[in-house]
């Protein structure tokens, strides 16, 4: 017999990673199962994956101006066509989805990591909650385009501005979702055994509660990713968004606007490529929220 | 009962006073002096001094918010420079266009998505089901402005059956009214449509299992009236709440479809008056949208006790 590692205790470790790698090939077998999960994310893989091998492989430029080449229909050489300047715009669509993509990216994990903090000491400490939950509550009664526009306006448009105005919309329902599971899970015994324990409140909040308010903040992270692309392209719609000549999904239909008499393909190629990667979010929300929420899994089926 | 609603209406005032606050510190914290680009690089000092004087700029920033909140209450929610009229007169003037096509998309999504919300429901798991869905799920990946750049596309100029874009006020007659406004108010509320349809759906499926529903069926009552009057009208709670939650959005969606189309309305205010600085109009414009959403909300909560007795019940305890 070994003295020093005891039998039952490698026993334990064995079976403790036996555990974990079952029960992560159990959650792989439910996501490929999961139908709304897997197109979802297959649509956003693909979206990716053009984005970044056209970025790579392609030689034209998006701001290279061609006058001769005013707005001519998709072609073999133009594979969606030019725009209003001659630019190539299936180069343009890619690098505005680039733009487009990086802006929503960004505001999207901002938003997640603020209304982390947000939601989690509001639902920690009463007196934070009351002010931290009328600011959401101010900031709620906001229609959000509208909120954004005044946000973009005084900022003045520039990409980071376009991230700190759609952060600002999009945090107090972020903070709320948050605040809301927290709250329960802070009445469990657990909890109560760990502060008599004498565990920090830090070391409380960020391992304990924390982790056990995560399902809902998934879902909802993807959420926020699908409204901050679609809020994206209508400030820069609006012209309050990303500046041109830089191109961005919802500058190029603003382009497209202008000329939608003749060049059809200036609003329809951006415009699939929006749709797309909303929806590819979307699916992926709501299959993960099937996957990881045993409740509505049930409800729905 | 009236208590409940005096409280309710009470919990609106910190709402009100954080949004105003915000409303005029985002615009207030605005780098660059609005007397100067209101009067362009050819004027003097003197001159900006003098506009600025006038404006109140000079006074500290807590005065100045102290006597624009006072105006507020009083009703006066200051004067637009680029319109020379006050703001609350600028604001109507721009409302008719936005509040006829918010009504007709609200319209449209109602009287589309409760159907089809019902027959997914009913139908639940089959063919039909499925594809109401995804049309539903289509709808909400689709913004409005795109949507309505399509539609313009498609009945504006390959079919030419409907004008391209611009407005005609409902005094001109209904008919031209609405020759505008149908593919504004069809782009706004395909969004709106498939929100509905997803909560009438869903909530439906709720009520329908339920054991009152089962009574129901068991006592023989025949299905559409099961349908319509009993499970449509628990069902409705839901249905209404989502209504009023997306009344925002629907304000938000209204401003920017309204670029699309060119109408004059509040989303045109708002732009034009970002393009030229005019400060009082975005602060009172934006002021007056959050307002008036608020109050959608506090008519929503009070339908809930017409609606459900039970609700009308506990309130008056």
């Amino acid at each position: 017999m070994g003295v020093n590692v005891p039998i039952e205790n490698r026993d334990i470790l064995q079976t403790k990673t036996q555990l974990k790698k079952e029960r992560f090939r159990l959650f792989v077998r439910r996501f490929l199962n999961n139908r709304l999960a897997l197109i979802g994310s297959s649509i956003m893989i693909f979206l990716l994956l053009f984005v970044s091998f056209s970025l790579l492989f392609m030689n034209s430029s998006p701001l290279e101006i061609d006058p001769a080449n005013r707005l001519h229909a998709p072609s073999s050489e133009h594979w969606f066509g030019t725009d209003t300047f001659g630019r190539d715009l299936f180069s343009r669509v890619v690098h505005g989805g680039f733009v487009s993509l990086a802006v929503g990216f960004s505001a999207t994990i901002i938003t997640a990591i603020i209304g982390m903090i947000i939601g989690l000491y509001a639902s920690y400490y009463k007196f934070l909650d009351h002010i931290l939950m009328r600011i959401c509550d101010g900031l709620l009664a906001f229609p959000d385009v509208l909120l954004a526009i005044a946000i973009t306006a005084v900022l003045g448009p520039r990409p980071i501005n376009v991230v700190i105005a759609i952060t600002v919309v999009k945090i107090p329902t972020m903070a709320r979702i948050v605040r809301s599971s927290a709250l329960v899970i802070k009445e469990q015994t657990y909890i109560e055994a760990l502060k008599a324990q004498g565990a920090s409140s830090w070391r409380t909040l960020w391992m304990h509660i924390a982790p056990n308010t995560l399902s809902p903040y998934i879902v909802q992270i993807t959420n926020v990713f699908a409204s901050a692309i679609i809020l994206e392209a209508g400030l820069s719609f609006l012209g309050a968004g990303v500046p041109a000549p830089e191109p961005s999904w919802g500058n190029i239909l603003y382009d497209g606007k202008v000329v939608i008499f003749n060049a059809w393909w200036m609003t329809f190629f951006p415009g699939v490529f929006i749709v797309l990667s909303v929806l590819g979010l979307n699916l992926f929300g709501d299959g993960l929220r099937d996957l990881l929420d045993p409740h509505t899994n049930k409800a729905n089926k | 009962m009236k208590g409940y609603f005096l409280t309710r209406i009470l919990s609106l005032v910190p709402v009100l006073l954080i949004v105003s606050v915000f409303v005029f510190f985002l615009i207030h914290l605005t780098p660059g002096d609005p007397a100067s680009v209101i009067l362009g690089p050819q004027a003097t000092p003197e001159e900006v001094e003098q506009l600025r004087e006038q404006m109140g700029l000079n006074l500290p920033l807590y005065q100045q918010f102290f006597e624009w909140f006072t105006g507020i209450l009083r009703g006066d929610l200051g004067w637009s420079i680029s319109q020379n009229k006050s703001v609350i007169n600028a604001f109507f003037e721009h409302l008719g266009p936005t509040l006829s096509l918010a009504v007709l998309a609200q319209g449209i999504s109602i009287v589309l998505a409760i159907p089809m919300g019902i027959i997914a429901a009913k139908k639940r798991g089959t063919k039909i089901d499925q594809s109401v869905m995804v049309v539903a799920m289509l709808g909400l990946a689709i913004p409005s402005f795109l949507l309505g750049l399509l539609l313009m596309q498609l009945f504006g100029i390959k079919l030419q059956w409907l004008p391209v874009a611009g407005y005609e006020p409902l005094s001109s007659g209904l008919w031209e009214h609405l020759k505008h406004m149908i593919m504004p108010a069809m782009a706004l509320g395909v969004i709106q449509t498939a929100v509905i349809v997803r909560m009438t759906r869903s909530s439906m499926l709720d009520v329908l299992s339920t054991n009152y529903i089962k009574t129901a069926y068991a006592k023989g009552l025949k299905e559409r009236i099961i349908y319509y009057k009993h499970a449509l009208r628990n069902a409705s709670i839901a249905i209404i709440t989502v209504l009023g939650e997306t009344f925002g959005s629907l304000i938000a969606g209204a401003v920017v479809t309204e670029t699309v189309f060119n109408l004059p309305g509040i989303g045109q205010l708002v732009m034009n008056s970002i393009l030229r600085r005019d400060y009082e109009v975005i602060q009172g414009t934006i002021l007056l949208a959050v307002v008036s959403y608020l109050a959608v909300n506090l008519v929503v909560d009070m339908l809930y006790g017409v609606i459900d007795p039970r609700v009308r019940m506990s309130r008056k305890g």
